[in-house]
This record gives structure tokens, C-alpha cells and sequence, in this order.
């Protein structure tokens, strides 16, 4: 019943809008008509049209931009100023209250940790994992089988870890596979996720998993791009296996390992799901955008705090903004 | 590479994938199997176990002195200790938790006040004794049985028929189709208008565009909440509905989708526009005749970045359409059900398989289009 009226209001969704393109155009053409008219009058027209048509195709799109991306990041910055309720000017305080919040300062921490590792792993692993399925008759099922995880949401992946970080007492037998197997080499079971510090880690595993799909699908194209020749040519000079990777082909594709790595950089920097399922920030594994939600919706919420937290999520990410920018100006420079 | 390398480091370079591919599916397996497993056995082995014989420490009561009953002038209680307990094996028996072992399946027992007690390995088993027997309590039979693997769908079935997971699948669905379907037609429109339309500005448009790609979503959450309570106010409907979270993710998923379309329809051949528009065919006939049909490729594949990310999305969920028990998404009532039933493995890993399956079609089916997607738009954060 409810799928059903989802899937009337979409079609009536698509209608509308297909029905707005259709009709602003037909409007256009009826106001400025191009053809039955003199040389002149019918330049002129022509020529307003052009002028305007390109806007009528973008008003929609830059209508929902500015109303979910702009315009709430230039609220966002107004709200990191207010209060909790976002009515009274606190100035700089919400940002003084951060930098002496003894769990922000844990957030950030262990968002630079996430920062370090998630990216440098994914992408070293699908690095290595491209270049050797390019090398066997099977590589595409075993890359389809490494691209897998993608598919799995956040949660479903925490689900999945959580299971194999089970935690079982001493003595009794261990559903987990991590306590299985340490228990197995005469370890002791631990509570993976509540060891502080090193629980980070236990999670940073999951977003691995996950990413390291992607990388390795984009690096692979990328190796598969080089030409024959340059490798011909270090095969020629005696170089061997290593030195042929390391030395021709990857400096070949550095441009796309950054932006792999920028990429994971994004997703880490947004990770919020996995922490949320796995300890919702408890025993010192929290992160800023799970500290944002924290502090937006549990407890009352603070927009001000909320927002001010957003803010430093959003900076952290200008510099890669701006290199991305700056790379699609140059590629389409020229069109 | 060429035949000559073929040598021990080929074969290294198989195993070396081969461990991988298990290393990166071995979760997945694990919960697919845990899933499938009955979930007395579950919580007591891992899955790894599943397909061996699981021996099991276990205690039964036998009934009480009411039920004996004359036989040859000697007094007997009976019956089967494996009795509702899914069958098994029994190797051995023993009076005390830790004399599981002490008899061996067949054997009869003596108990210290002259009672006899034999346990036959299907269960079965016979106090028998020269008296009448007294005492309201049975006795205790503890005994080690070997249960043989099993599979079941209950997992499946409970969970479908309890935990609201049918009601979320819905949910799921109905947030998913039309975010996905939306953004499609406006981003298209303005994609051609990016790629083929001249107009001053473009240039600075499209850096705009690229430099969204990356703005986190928690930036929106806020001032969007606020936004959607002022004009659900103003017109005195809720604030959490369907058609919020719709253009919600509609206005999230733009970015990406105008990007990855600009670039494609970019790369059409110029020839097949200016060949068209000396026909006298106008930009709009060129992009609903021409660019549409022959951008499918980006098309879907945005279609299935979009589907994955909205199906498998909490937060713009959890925010927009509340956590409320009938308005929960799938992925929320994992979460919940991770903090509710966080031991009962049985309802956490049936409810995650539920929740992963339809994105796993997905994938397999489309895997094509996600990679040809993947490729055009690496600039996308997630």
C-alpha cells in the first residue's frame, strides 16, 4: 500500500517534472519563435533563446543544490555562532567549549588515526590486489568477490565484524573467529571493541573491507592504461618483477592513487554509521561526525555545538575540495 | 605476463589471491552461514563448526516418583532424554555436572539407593528399582550428545514474522525507488546544459558542482531539520514524511549525478548534435531524441550508485523520517536490534542478511554498470 503510493507519487514526481522541461520550452519557443520569420527578427530570437534555455535545464537542479547543500552550509556557519536553540549571538564560544571538550579532542584524535590508516591500507591493499588479479584467469571472479563488500551498508558491515569480534569468557567456547583463533594459538579472548585505543583499529578493519574494493576497481583500470611499451622497455633493461611496479608503473598512476586516496579520505572524515553500530563512541573509539549526531539529537540536542562540529568536518575537507576542483578545470579546460 | 615467468611465483601469485579472496569474503560467508544455522547450535559453536557434528553437554530431569509404573514386581520410570531437544546422539551419561562422562551409552548405573538407571544412545532411558520410589523431584541425568548439523530457515522466518523487519523492507523500498528515480531526469537536464550549452558562467557552474561532490552531508542535517520544521509548520503537516526524505537524498545524490552525466554526454561525438540541429531538431529534441537515449550507460550506473546509497543510508534516514517504530528503514532496525538483542545472534544475523540481500542482487546483476559508473566519477566521496 505504502510502496504503492511511493511508486504513484514518483511517477507523478517524473511526470511533473518532465512536464516542467516540456512546457517552459514550448513557452519559450511560443514567446521567441525562430522559424517562419524574417533574417533578422528570427537571429534575434534565436539568439535570446540560447540565452536563456541553458537555465530553464539547470533551474531545477540548481534550485535543490542551493536548498540542500548550499544554503545549509552557510546556516551551518551561522548556527556555530548561536546558542543551542540558535536565537542568541555566543560568538566564538561554541569553538572555545570544543577545543577544551576532552571527548572532541578524543574525536579528533582518532579521526586523524581513521585518517592515517583507512586510506594508506584501502588503497595500498587494492593496489596490491589489482595488480596481481590482472596477472591470473580468475582475477575478475576474485575481484568481484573483493568488490562485494561495497554493496554491504555501514551497518550491515558492523553487523558482520561484530560477529567476528564476539566475545566469549575465558574457558568457554568462542563463536567469534578473531577469539577462535587466538584462543586456538593459546591466547587469551579478548573484548576486541572495548580495548580503548586499539578498539579504533578494530573498526578502521571494517571500513577497509569495504573500501578496498573501490580502489582496487579504479587502480586497475588505471595499471591497465599503461602503455605496453614503457614496460617492454624496463623488461629489456633487466629489471625485474619489483622494480617493474614499483618503479614503472606506479609512478605511472600516481594521479590516480590520489584520487583514490582523497576519495577514502572523504568517506573517512564522514564515517559515522560503523562507529554509531559498533560503540557508539564508547571506551574512546568516538569520531567527530558521531559526535555531531551525539550532540545534535541526544540530550535535548545544541544546534550550536552541533553545527560548530559540522563546521570543523567542513574545513577539514576544503583542501581536498579545492585540489579536486582544480584537477576538473584542467581535464575540461579544454571543452 | 609472457610463458617464461610461469614458475613458482605464479603459483604465489595464486595463493596469494586465493588468500585474499578469503580473507575479503569470509565475513560475509560467515554471517550467510550462521544465518542458516539452528540457533541452540549457533550460540554455542562458531560457524566454522557448522557442517561437523557439535558434541554437547546437557542436563535432563527425569520425571518424578509419580510416574513409575509396576512392572515384574520391580518399579521402572522411563522415557527419552533427547525428547524436544532436536535429536542427537547420546555417548555418555553421568549423575553430576562433572561426571558427564562417567557411564558410557548402554551401560546401566547403579545409583546409591539402589535405583538402576540405564541410558540407551537414542535417549532413551529406565530407572529401575526394587521398591517404590519416593520424592517429588526426578533425577538428574547429565549426559554428552552429539548433534548431528543442522539448517533451518527459522532464523529467517522469526525474524520476518517478529522483529518488524517485513515493515522496515518496505520502508526501505519506498524511501529507495524514488530517490533514486528523481534525481535522474533533473540531473540530466542540467548535465546537458553543462556539456553542450554555451552560456556564461558555465565554467564556475561546474567547479561549483564538483566542489559539492564533497561537502559532508552532517553540514545539511541541522539547518535542513530546521528548515523542514518551519515549513512543515507553516503548513501544518508533519515535518518527517517520505516526500522530505525523497528530495533529500534527491538533493544530496545531484552533485554526483550531474558530474558523471556532464562527463559522458561530454564525450559524445559533436558531429551527431550539429548534424541534428541543421536539421532544425532544438537543444530539447537533441537531448530528449539523441543524449538520452545514448547516455544510458551513465545513466544507470549513476542509477545503482544512488540505489545502494539510499538503501543502505542511516543517518539521512534516521534524521529526516525519524526513529519511530513504524517509519524505521532496514538499516535502523539493524541498529536497534544490535543494542536490543545484541547476544541473540540468530535475529542479528537473519535481520543483516535481510538487510544486505537486495543490495547483493544488485550488485551481481549490475556489476557492470557500478564499475563503468566507479570509473567516470572517482572524484565522489562515497
Amino acid at each position: 500500500m505504502q510502496l504503492l503510493a511511493a511508486i504513484l507519487t514518483m511517477i507523478v514526481g517524473v511526470l511533473a517534472c518532465a512536464a516542467y522541461f516540456w512546457a517552459t520550452n514550448f513557452i519559450l519557443d511560443w514567446i521567441f519563435p525562430s522559424k517562419g520569420l524574417s533574417g533578422a527578427a528570427a537571429s534575434r530570437n534565436l539568439r535570446i533563446t540560447n540565452a536563456i534555455r541553458p537555465w530553464l535545464f539547470l533551474a531545477p537542479a540548481l534550485f535543490a543544490l542551493t536548498i540542500y547543500l548550499i544554503y545549509p552550509v552557510v546556516q551551518s556557519v551561522w548556527l556555530s555562532f548561536h546558542d543551542r536553540g540558535g536565537q542568541s549571538f555566543v560568538g566564538a564560544r561554541n569553538y572555545n567549549w570544543m577545543i577544551n571538550d576532552g571527548e572532541f579532542r578524543q574525536s579528533i584524535f582518532n579521526n586523524f588515526l581513521w585518517l592515517l590508516v583507512v586510506p594508506a591500507l584501502a588503497t595500498f591493499f587494492g593496489l596490491i590486489i589489482a595488480a596481481l588479479t590482472d596477472r591470473i584467469w580468475w582475477g575478475n571472479i576474485a575481484k568481484t568477490l573483493i568488490f562485494m563488500p561495497m554493496a554491504i551498508s555501514f551497518v550491515g558491515a558492523a553487523v558482520i565484524w561484530k560477529f567476528i569480534y564476539d566475545y566469549r569468557a575465558e574457558g568457554s567456547e568462542q563463536i567469534g573467529l578473531l577469539n577462535a583463533i587466538v584462543v586456538a594459538f593459546g591466547g587469551l579472548p579478548q573484548a576486541w571493541i572495548t580495548l580503548p585505543f586499539w578498539n579504533n583499529f578494530f573498526l578502521m578493519v571494517i571500513l577497509i573491507w569495504i573500501q578496498t574494493g573501490f580502489a582496487m576497481v579504479i587502480l586497475s583500470a588505471a595499471l591497465r592504461g599503461i602503455p605496453e611499451e614503457t614496460i617492454e622497455a624496463a623488461v629489456i633493461d633487466g629489471a625485474n618483477g619489483w622494480q617493474i611496479f614499483f618503479k614503472i608503473m606506479v609512478p605511472q598512476i600516481w594521479g590516480t592513487i590520489a584520487v583514490v586516496w582523497t576519495t577514502i579520505t572523504i568517506l573517512v572524515l564522514k564515517v559515522f554509521d560503523i562507529v554509531l553500530a559498533m560503540t557508539n563512541g564508547q571506551w574512546q573509539s568516538q569520531v567527530l561526525a558521531n559526535l555531531m549526531f551525539d550532540w545534535m539529537f541526544r540530550g535535548g540536542g545544541d544546534f550550536g555545538r552541533g553545527a560548530s562540529i559540522a563546521v570543523v568536518i567542513m574545513v577539514l575537507v576544503i583542501p581536498i575540495m579545492i585540489w579536486n576542483i582544480r584537477n576538473a578545470t584542467k581535464e575540461s579546460g579544454g571543452h | 605476463m609472457n610463458p617464461s615467468t610461469r614458475s613458482p611465483l605464479t603459483w604465489a601469485v595464486h595463493l596469494s589471491v586465493l588468500l585474499l579472496v578469503i580473507l575479503w569474503t569470509m565475513p560475509t560467508a560467515g554471517l550467510l552461514i550462521s544465518s542458516l544455522r539452528d540457533k541452540d547450535q549457533l550460540a554455542v559453536s562458531g560457524w566454522w563448526t557448522a557442517l561437523a557434528t557439535s558434541s554437547r553437554n546437557d542436563v535432563a530431569r527425569a520425571p518424578s516418583a509419580d510416574s513409575q509404573v509396576e512392572r515384574d514386581g520391580k518399579f521402572v520410570i522411563s522415557g527419552n532424554l533427547l525428547e524436544g531437544r532436536g535429536g542427537g546422539q547420546i555417548s555418555a551419561f553421568g549423575f553430576s555436572s562433572r561426571e558427564h562422562g562417567k557411564f558410557k551409552a548402554g551401560e546401566t548405573a547403579e545409583l546409591n539407593d539402589g535405583e538402576r538407571l540405564t541410558v540407551q544412545g537414542d535417549g532413551s532411558f529406565e530407572i529401575v528399582s526394587d521398591t517404590k520410589m519416593e520424592g517429588s523431584r526426578g533425577q538428574r541425568i547429565f549426559y554428552t550428545a552429539a548433534t548431528p548439523p543442522r539448517f533451518t530457515i527459522d532464523n529467517y522466518i522469526e525474524v520476518l514474522s517478529a522483529a518488524g523487519i517485513g515493515t522496515s523492507f518496505l520502508n526501505s523500498l519506498t524511501v529507495a525507488i524514488p530517490s533514486t528515480v528523481i534525481p535522474i531526469l533533473i540531473a540530466a537536464f542540467a548535465a546537458y546544459a553543462l556539456a553542450w550549452m554555451p552560456f556564461p558562467g558555465r565554467a564556475i557552474l561546474l567547479a561549483v558542482v564538483v566542489g559539492l561532490l564533497v561537502v559532508p552531508l552532517q553540514m545539511s542535517l541541522i539547518p535542513l531539520l530546521q528548515l523542514y520544521n518551519g515549513v512543515g509548520a507553516f503548513f501544518g503537516v508533519p515535518a518527517k514524511t517520505y516526500m522530505g526524505i525523497w528530495l533529500a537524498h534527491t538533493g544530496f545524490g545531484l552533485p554526483l549525478a550531474i558530474y558523471l552525466l556532464r562527463n559522458y554526454m561530454a564525450g559524445l561525438p559533436r558531429e551527431i548534435m550539429e548534424s541534428a540541429r541543421v536539421d532544425g531538431a532544438s537543444d530539447f529534441d537533441i537531448f530528449v531524441k539523441i543524449i538520452l537515449p545514448l547516455s544510458f550507460p551513465a545513466l544507470a550506473s549513476f542509477a545503482i550508485f544512488q540505489f545502494l546509497w539510499t538503501w543502505n543510508d542511516l543517518l539521512v534516514a534516521i534524521v529526516f523520517l525519524g526513529a519511530g517504530e513504524d517509519s524505521l528503514v532496514l538499516t535502523g532496525r539493524l541498529v536497534n536490534l544490535l543494542g536490543s538483542r545484541g547476544g541473540n545472534w540468530e535475529i542479528l544475523t537473519a535481520s543483516a542478511f535481510i538487510t544486505i540481500v537486495v543490495p547483493l542482487i544488485v550488485f551481481f546483476a549490475l556489476q557492470r554498470y557500478l564499475v563503468r559508473g566507479l570509473l567516470a566519477g572517482s572524484v565522489k566521496g562515497g
